[in-house]
């Protein structure tokens, strides 16, 4: 074996002041009682928080729940392409795509509806990434309960952009 | 590459060192591994003389797979991988074998190591150990039908087992008279019980209160991750790995990143380097924490708990910055990371490196010269160098034995050759050496961040390379040739050259391996991960003999067990 810098961790046997134990009482009250005093008057040094009172500042980079951005006509950005139902490591998303009736040139394509089943999704964030269109982005919103599996379930409707995008609790989003 | 005389990178002639060697192919893999194909009826023969031979000296046996080529005249092919600690070099075995016939002699009696990863093999091949003691599917379920790897397996098939598991070990259901007229007592530890930090099942028959004999059931979490990959791309492995170690998940994704990079012939950008190493730093202190913390939770110290848990959250609330998620990351992309670090990661950095050693501090002051945490710890679950290498033991774990084997040293990656930093190293072999270095092993991991946050370079953190990275968002929005290579990458994936290769980085339990097979695809062909703990894990039963049941609770977390990757 090549030789490697090494620190040897062992420790002497116990020595007579280890061993009647008085010592190592009062050298642990002395860090269990520093901690208390610093929490009782110091509250900021306490790192739990009073969920749900209180909640934890997320960065812009959080994983959360997917939105479906749209165009300033309220229609979706979505070309229904595949990228992102190719990509997805969780196989959660489901595509059926339709031609778009209203588009302004021939042939375009869009979502007739567009499934993410929130009970598979792993929110590693790969159909962000994928899409080409910023079409698909994730919220900070991480708090979700169901009651059955079918309401995890998202379709369109839920998962489309409520307002103005700048609105909505932005988490993970194609960074340029 | 076929040579006519192949040697090691130390330059030794193995063909002349092995018997009858002008009947075995002998090549040199491109991952520097020797790699060897014989025959299966002299596979025993060359096994014996690669573990005994004074030169070749391979005591460490790392891994055996199985890989199905179903278009091949011999359909299945066995893996061993070899390493000598002594020597350090590094040994692979093929056997081919033939669907008719997928039966090959146990090379248990060489390496005890051998024992849980052979019954893998034969979990998920069916692949058959003549002569294994105790050859039973070991990862999925005694009902489950059909070996879940080999390839016309199909992974749709939805299985609902409701017969109620018996799984007790013979033994366990004969009664044995003890020599002081008490009879012996079956216990079972878990599988459901907090002491057994996930889900993991011990059969004991006590005599008295001392445990006579043990038996492990595990893959209670077992999701054949394996067989998922080779239906995905490479890059969408990455989430997988998260669940591996997900005390560590930075760590496995780093890992597996640099093993499919060493396939491509690329190297990430020497920033995305340094923020992989930093934050594989964190990760294993991190992993270190929860251990420690664990493991003295169950011996009743609960406020170690909480001292250690400050700090991790404060090392998660860094991960979420830099990635979006705090336990499974996802940060790594083949070729570099998703994303470079947030504007203030470095002031992050630095503050948590005065944040974090005053929390070591305590729990040291707490605990390392506590009477009852000593008497407790000390010569419990002893285990000797030799028999600790026979089991495969890597990692802390070993060290705690007197072995100072770390891959960060013995074969670096990620520029780990450039920082200064020592590996600790104890020599009692128990549950209080193992304390001890993951103590010290905390704060040589803050070394290494300091040195490495002192020199974190500039630059781009993903290659440019448009085969494997996806081009930047600004340009697939406005250029027409960026846009095609996305869809390209998208859909068909990273082109990997076909070949195998192992690679292995040194993870927070110990040798984290790669085993991965390519066919060229878009797709991995195999990829079989070399967790460290199911190596150490399998000694554990064994440890177990001889000690109290208060014992075995401390013994099983000291050697911190991940169910997620124990199971996999």
């Amino acid at each position: 074996m090549k030789a490697v810098m090494t620190v040897n961790v062992d420790r002497p046997k116990q020595t007579f002041g280890e061993r009647i134990y008085l010592g190592s009482i009062i050298q642990g009250l002395a860090v269990t009682i520093r901690h208390f005093l610093r929490n009782l008057f110091g509250q900021k040094d306490v790192a739990t928080i009073q969920y749900p009172e209180e909640e934890r500042e997320y960065s812009e980079r959080t994983r959360g729940r997917h939105i479906l951005t749209t165009k300033d006509d309220g229609s979706l950005r979505c070309v229904a392409c595949y990228m992102c139902e190719t990509a997805c490591p969780a196989d959660c998303i489901t595509i059926i795509a339709e031609e778009n009736p209203e588009a302004k040139v021939e042939w375009e394509k869009r979502p007739l509806s567009f499934e993410i089943d929130l009970l598979r999704c792993v929110f590693c964030g790969y159909c962000v990434d994928a899409c080409p269109k910023q079409a698909i982005i994730m919220s900070r919103k991480h708090e979700m309960s169901f009651t059955t599996r079918e309401e995890a379930v998202m379709g369109i409707d839920e998962l489309k952009q409520k307002g103005p995008i700048e609105e909505e609790d932005l988490g993970y989003r194609p960074y340029y | 590459m076929t040579v006519s005389n192949p040697e090691t990178a130390a330059g030794l002639p193995v063909a002349e060192l092995l018997p009858e060697s002008d009947k075995l192919e002998i090549e040199i893999g491109p991952d520097g591994f020797v790699e060897i194909t014989v025959d299966r009826s002299r596979v025993i023969e060359v096994l014996r003389a690669l573990r005994e031979h004074p030169e070749l000296d391979c005591d460490l046996l790392l891994d055996i797979c199985g890989v199905d080529y179903p278009d091949r005249e011999h359909r299945f092919e066995v893996v061993y991988h070899l390493a000598s600690l002594g020597a350090d070099h590094r040994f692979r075995v093929n056997v081919p074998l033939t669907e008719d016939d997928p039966n090959i002699p146990t090379a248990y009696g060489i390496w005890k190591a051998a024992d849980w990863f052979e019954r893998e093999a034969w979990d998920l091949f069916g692949i058959g150990f003549e002569g294994h003691p105790n050859l039973r599917r070991i990862l999925t379920h005694e009902a489950f039908q059909g070996h879940a790897l080999r390839k016309d397996y199909d992974p749709e098939q939805r299985w609902l087992l409701t017969e109620t598991e018996t799984m007790a070990p013979e033994w366990a259901t004969e009664n044995v008279e003890s020599n002081d007229d008490f009879e012996t007592q079956i216990l079972n530890l878990g599988p459901s019980h907090p002491a057994t930090h996930g889900t993991i099942r011990t059969v004991v028959q006590l005599d008295g209160e001392v445990i006579t004999r043990a038996e492990c059931e595990i893959g209670y979490l077992h999701r054949c991750f394996e067989k998922m990959s080779e239906n995905h791309g490479w890059n969408e492995v990455i989430p997988y790995t998260d669940r591996l170690n997900y005390c560590s998940s930075m760590i496995n994704g780093v890992g597996y990143s640099l093993a499919v990079e060493h396939m491509l012939g690329i190297e990430a950008p020497p920033r995305a380097q340094a923020v992989r190493l930093i934050l594989s730093e964190f990760s294993r202190l991190m992993d270190h924490a929860v251990c420690l913390g664990a493991n003295l939770v169950d011996l009743g110290a609960l406020t170690n708990f909480w001292y250690f848990f400050q700090p991790r959250e404060e090392i998660y609330g860094l991960l979420e910055s830099c990635a979006g998620g705090r336990l499974t990351v996802s940060y790594t992309r083949i070729g570099g990371l998703a994303h470079d670090v947030p504007a203030d990661f470095e002031e992050r950095v630095r503050y948590l490196l005065g944040y974090i050693p005053k929390f070591i501090d305590d729990v040291d002051k707490l605990i390392t010269g506590n009477r009852i945490f000593r008497d407790r710890t000390e010569g419990i679950g002893v285990l000797s160098a030799e028999e600790a290498v026979a089991w495969g033991w890597t990692g802390p774990c070993l060290r705690a034995c007197g072995v100072p084997y770390d891959l960060r040293r013995v074969r670096p990656y990620l520029g780990y050759e450039n920082y200064e930093f020592d590996v600790p190293v104890a020599t009692t072999g128990d549950c209080y050496a193992r304390y001890l270095v993951r103590l010290e092993e905390m704060r040589q991991c803050l070394r290494i961040i300091e040195q490495a946050i002192d020199r974190l370079p500039g630059g781009p953190v993903i290659t440019d390379n448009h085969h494997v990275a996806l081009p930047p968002k600004s340009k697939v929005y406005s250029e027409m040739e960026a846009l095609i290579w996305h869809f390209k990458l998208i859909y068909d994936g990273i082109k990997v050259p076909a070949g195998a290769s192992y690679f292995a980085t040194e993870g927070a339990n110990g040798e984290l391996g790669y085993y991965i097979v390519s066919d060229g695809t878009g797709h991995p062909y195999r990829i079989k991960v070399r967790p460290p703990c199911f190596a150490i894990f399998q000694a554990y039963p064994h440890m177990l003999e001889g000690h109290l049941v208060s014992d075995s609770i401390a013994i099983l977390s000291s050697l911190n067990i991940i169910a997620g990757e124990l199971d996999r």
